[in-house]
């Protein structure tokens, strides 16, 4: 007869060792079962000297064993000390093979063969075992492993990290700690953010990327790895570098088939799916618990408490709540109705889409990010020009968006279980509309981190608010006589896909008859006139493009391709001309639409011929505009040399239009037959300087301008992350003496920026930096300065879409 | 193929941009000249004609004269208008908001400027002499020459100097200047004292070297650094391998060199034409409005 244990806990990570010091403090009966031949494998693999941290911190620790943020061999050294002072009952070199039975007598099988018997069992083990591999081709030769044990160990060597989150950000900082190593260090992101990891990792990186100790790369996926070089998808085209090693730290998905063996049910079909658990951490095989990273809870500190509260609840204390309890129950106190926090949780869960994928647990860590509010019918939930990108989820009751800033009367509904906001999340822009509660409602703020984070640990959730953003640029696209049920066909069949710079979505000639939105960044739109392509129009986010082949069924007349790196809802074609059938009215609008199209593109057709040179000029400029960004440009500052003396009067207007600093360089740029694009904001579509702002300074206004704060700390994190050298770091200089005392008495220095001596010696050593860039003179009257101090009118600020319009060209001719 | 753009909350049928046949005026690049239709050019002409025709039609006795009816209007036109004229100064360097554009300025202060050789010259009625009111007309007409002078400046040169700066800056011109000329010296390390010379006057020759009538012609004539490549293009070693290959490379940094020294030089004179003619144009139209003071006091208390 084997051994029998009340409780067997099968990992002896964080999450195990706090159960078994509990079970032993408890007195109950118990076997910690590890696979290695030490405590706590995951953190044992940890970087030698590698600084475990204790977020978050907002959070207090509840178990026998203490931890606190630490050298990783002080905190191990903790561990096994206290181990062995509670008396836990370990059993090392042990990798459990079956689970078998039920609650009460489960029987436990090793690989040697022996057995225990146990009455309940406690699931510790983590997600490491089961790193999220690479998924691009891999040359045989390559090397790519998913850990780093030792940074020291490697010297000379050109090495590529994957993945920007606290696992891949630490090794890399680790293999660059040493310039001694010369290794030379590239991180390669996914994203533009680094969401996931911990805010002191990312400013550590930052400050590392900044001093040119690591090369980063965001929004860039690998495409092939090769012996000795790797390839990449950037948001500008393809970049290959070399590389010796690839440490690919992606993640790690649960154990999946061990843990259903063991009869827990997961979720969903998702790879990155948790088990199904109760409040008590059971799942649904009764007798089998899980916690820690397999839970979904990553962070040591609630691994911890988990196991510490587990053992009690299996222990028959069913009164104990857990160790965020207070915190929760202060957010959840002044909403109506009395529930005690899980039904709050449980609540919100269920009554919002987007939360219903959560586990329990993650629902608990989530809203300790958020905010729950109630509101009484017609309270503002956010007015229209506020600033903010949180997303608002409502959980009871229903809002309405105001629509027409003019008429607060015309209003949309937004349902139960929606969410509103989305568009500030995605863009950072100011508020659309204002929101007001249509009655009493209750509603989960959800800051724009915090968002972010829910969509990549929970892609369901991300799913679906692709989904209803999706959903809502249809029904704006296609008018406001449309509902819902109408287009949701067209959703289901809706794609959302990413398109590199310079892909194609639509090729002249072929016969798809799929419509596509653009949903982030452009394209632009060519025709093959004899053998040269010929640009044709400009498309910015938002547009639609190919209904004309829904229409005639006719081969598409023209090529589509991407600008700069954009994201496209391709709907299927059939699904729409159903739609269309349904609607005549519609199709009606539709046609006429068309008919002007052909007209367009018969104009070209006919140009080609009588004024090709100008065609070509046309074609050649808009080309050389779109490969400098215009492609994501709302608003450019163009210079037409023809007519630019050089007086330079713009920079100087706008020196003194903004505390003496100028936040244009007009020489500095590139130059196209005469059309200069000078070193000035471009105002994106999605600014690259707020992917990573720390205050989160810098935001949207209400003329699409990009602009910075006073809440900037001069980290200078935009200024790194812009890819037109457009924000300058720069200590802001007092006002200067007026233009008459300069004018008649010669004191000051002058219109336009001092000399960096001036400003030097009169603003204090220690004066921090400030990021300056500009804010197309929003507030000032008249608008932007540059504009208006041109002597010759030859600089004007354009939106891309107008400068590029084949409008121009029959203007041009006259 | 449609294209459109769908503007997010708004109907189809009302954002089509590419339907229209106009682009409005902000997106394109109107200059000074054609502002608004050449709207100020058409009033100055429409002054002038009138001008003329009503000092023809108009018998003032016994003769056309300051002094008359008419000249006074006139006069009185005319210092207002040089008054204003002269504000552009101020306007130009007070970034006060508002909906004024320094273009529209700048439009008006070219065609009525130019008016004023109208306005002023019949306000003499051609009375002129060796007094303090013929030299008010005087300066006047050399602040409207120079004005002309910058208009013509104005109109040709932009575009030469966007094709020589070719997406560099003055900055960076300097700065192949000086990159090239630590090239040199290092370059000439090995060379003997007579070689070394050579080299030593191409490096001692800046972009601002010459007086100012070389700056604005462009005319730079035996410069260290031309010497110098005529002198290293003739040189020869007599066998000798390395010497050649030395005297190869110094060669090329001092043609190099050359070539940057007459582009950003050019770049100087095309700058310093778009400017010089303000020299003459600003200190004279500070010096005409003395002399118009002169000739306001002098015309109402001595005439």
């Amino acid at each position: 007869m084997a051994d029998a244990y009340r409780i067997a806990i099968v990992g002896s990570g964080p999450a195990g060792l706090s159960a078994a010091a509990r079970a032993a403090q408890l007195g109950v009966s118990h076997i910690l079962i590890e696979k290695t031949d030490h405590l706590s494998d995951t953190i044992y693999k940890y970087q030698k000297g590698k600084h475990v941290m204790a977020t978050p911190s907002q959070l207090v620790l509840r178990s026998d064993m203490d931890f606190e943020a630490g050298k990783r061999e002080v905190v191990l050294g903790t561990w096994d000390e206290q181990t062995a002072g509670h008396d836990v009952n370990v059993r090392l070199n042990s990798e459990v093979k079956a689970v078998e039975g039920d609650a009460g007598n489960f029987r436990i099988t090793f690989a040697d063969g022996e057995t225990v018997s146990a009455e309940n069992i406690i699931l510790a083990i983590g997600t490491q075992g089961n790193p999220n591999l690479v998924r691009c081709p891999v040359d045989d030769g390559a090397v790519v492993q998913y850990t780093l044990d030792d940074p020291g160990e490697y010297v000379d060597e050109h090495i590529t990290i994957i993945g920007g989150g606290d696992a891949g950000i630490e090794n890399a900082l680790g293999l660059a700690a040493d310039p001694e190593q010369n290794n030379s260090v590239t991180l390669v992101n996914r994203g533009p953010e680094f969401a996931t990891a911990k805010g002191a990792n990312v400013k550590a990186l930052l400050a590392a990327g900044d001093a040119g100790r690591i090369s980063i790369l965001t929004e860039t996926t690998a495409s092939h790895i090769g012996t000795g070089e790797i390839t990449f998808d950037t948001r500008d085209g393809e970049t290959k570098i070399r590389c010796d090693r690839v440490i690919a730290r992606m993640g790690s998905a649960p154990p999946r088939a061990f843990v259903e063996a063991c009869g827990a049910e997961f979720s969903g079909p998702d790879r990155n799916a948790f088990p199904v658990l109760s409040p008590t951490f059971e799942s649904s095989k009764k007798g089998v618990y899980v916690i820690g990273a397999l839970a979904g809870y990553p962070l040591i500190k609630h691994c911890m408490n988990q196991g510490h509260d587990v053992v009690e609840f299996i222990n028959g204390n069913t009164t104990l709540k857990p160790a965020d309890e207070p915190i929760l129950e202060a957010k959840f106190k002044n909403l109506p109705g009395r529930k005690s926090v899980d039904e709050w949780l449980e609540f919100l869960r269920s009554s919002v889409t987007i939360l219903e994928p959560m586990t329990p647990l993650q629902m608990r860590e989530f809203m300790l990010d958020s905010e729950v509010r109630a509101y009484r019918r017609g309270e503002t939930l956010f007015d229209r020009a506020d600033p903010g990108s949180s997303l608002f989820a409502i959980a009871s009751g229903s809002v309405l968006v105001q629509v027409d800033a003019d008429d607060p009367s015309k209003t949309v509904g937004i349902e139960c279980g929606s969410i509103v906001g989305e568009v500030g999340l995605v863009s950072g822009r100011r508020r659309g509309s204002t929101v007001v509660a249509a009655e009493d409602s209750i509603c989960v703020e959800i800051p724009r981190m915090a968002a972010l984070k829910l969509q990549s640990q929970v892609p369901p959730a991300r799913d679906a608010i692709t989904r209803i953003a999706t959903e809502r640029q249809l029904l704006q696209m296609f008018g406001s006589g449309l509902t819902k049920e109408d287009i949701a066909e067209i959703v289901d069949s809706a794609e959302i896909m990413t398109i590199k710079a310079g892909e194609a979505i639509i090729e002249e000639g072929d016969t798809g008859i799929d419509l596509y939105v653009i949903r982030s960044g452009s394209m632009v739109v060519e025709k093959m006139v004899g053998r040269k392509p010929v640009f044709l129009s400009y498309l910015p986010a938002g547009s639609y493009v190919g209904e004309m082949a829904v229409l005639d069924d006719t081969p598409r007349t023209a090529t589509v391709r991407a600008a700069i790196k954009s994201e496209v809802i391709k709907v299927d074609g059939h699904a729409f001309r159903a739609l269309l059938e349904k609607n005549p009215e519609l199709l009606a609008r539709a046609r006429s639409d068309v008919e002007a199209r052909e007209n367009v593109n018969n104009f070209v057709e006919a140009k080609k011929d009588s004024f090709s040179g100008v065609v070509d000029m046309y074609s050649s400029i808009s080309s050389f505009l779109v490969e400098n960004g215009i492609g994501e440009a709302t608003d450019v500052l163009l210079i037409d040399e023809n007519l630019c003396v050089g007086c330079d009067n713009c920079e100087k207007a706008c020196a003194d239009s903004h505390e003496g600093l100028s936040r244009l360089n007009r020489e500095a740029g590139r130059t196209y037959a005469h059309l200069h694009v000078p070193t000035s904001c471009r105002h994106c579509e999605h600014p690259h300087c707020m992917a990573d702002c720390p205050p989160n300074a810098i935001h949207r206004g209400d003329d699409g301008e990009v602009f910075i704060d006073d809440t900037c700390i001069g980290c200078g994190n935009c200024q790194r992350n812009c890819p037109y050298g457009v924000i300058r770091m720069e200590k802001v200089p007092p006002p200067k003496p007026s233009l008459l005392s300069w004018l008649f008495f010669g004191s000051g220095p002058g219109p336009g920026e001092p000399e960096h001596d001036w400003i030097e010696e009169r603003v204090a050593e220690d004066t921090p930096k400030q990021a300056i860039k500009c804010d197309m003179c929003a507030g000032i009257k008249g608008g932007p300065a540059c504009v208006r101090a041109c002597p010759t009118g030859a600089a004007i600020r354009v939106a891309p879409e107008e400068f590029l319009s084949v409008a121009r060209l029959e203007t041009e001719q006259g | 193929m449609a294209t459109r753009r769908a503007d997010v909350g708004t109907d189809l049928a009302e954002t089509d941009e590419v339907e229209r046949s106009t682009v409005s005026t902000g997106a394109r690049h109107e200059g000074v000249w054609r502002y608004r239709g050449s709207y100020w050019g058409k009033m100055a002409l429409g002054i002038s004609v009138t001008l003329i025709i009503a000092y023809v039609l108009i018998d003032v006795e016994p003769r056309h004269n300051g002094g008359s009816w008419l000249g006074y209007t006139l006069g009185t036109a005319g210092g207002g208008l040089i008054l204003w004229l002269t504000m552009l100064g101020v306007r130009k360097r007070a970034m006060t908001p508002g909906r004024w554009s320094l273009k529209g300025w700048t439009s008006a202060h070219v065609y009525l400027g130019l008016s004023l050789v109208v306005i002023g010259t019949l306000h003499t009625g051609f009375q002129l002499g060796w007094n303090v009111h013929t030299l008010a007309w005087v300066l006047m007409m050399i602040v409207i020459v120079t004005g002309i002078f910058g208009i013509t400046v104005y109109g040709i040169l932009p575009r030469q100097l966007s094709s020589n700066r070719d997406e560099t800056t003055e900055a960076q011109m300097l700065e192949t200047v000086t990159d090239i000329d630590r090239q040199l010296f290092d370059t000439a390390q090995p060379l003997d004292a007579d070689g070394a010379a050579v080299i030593q006057e191409a490096i001692d020759e800046t972009p601002f070297d010459g007086g100012i009538g070389q700056r604005l012609s462009g005319k730079y004539r035996g410069g260290g650094t031309a010497r110098g490549l005529a002198d290293f293009r003739a040189r020869s070693s007599h066998g000798d391998r390395s010497l050649d290959e030395l005297y190869d490379r110094l060669e090329a940094l001092l043609a190099r060199k050359q070539a940057a020294l007459s582009r950003i030089r050019r770049h100087l004179r095309i700058k310093a034409l778009l400017q010089i003619w303000l020299y003459i144009h600003v200190p004279m139209t500070f010096a005409l409005l003395a002399a118009l003071s002169a000739h306001i006091v002098s015309v109402f208390f001595y005439w």
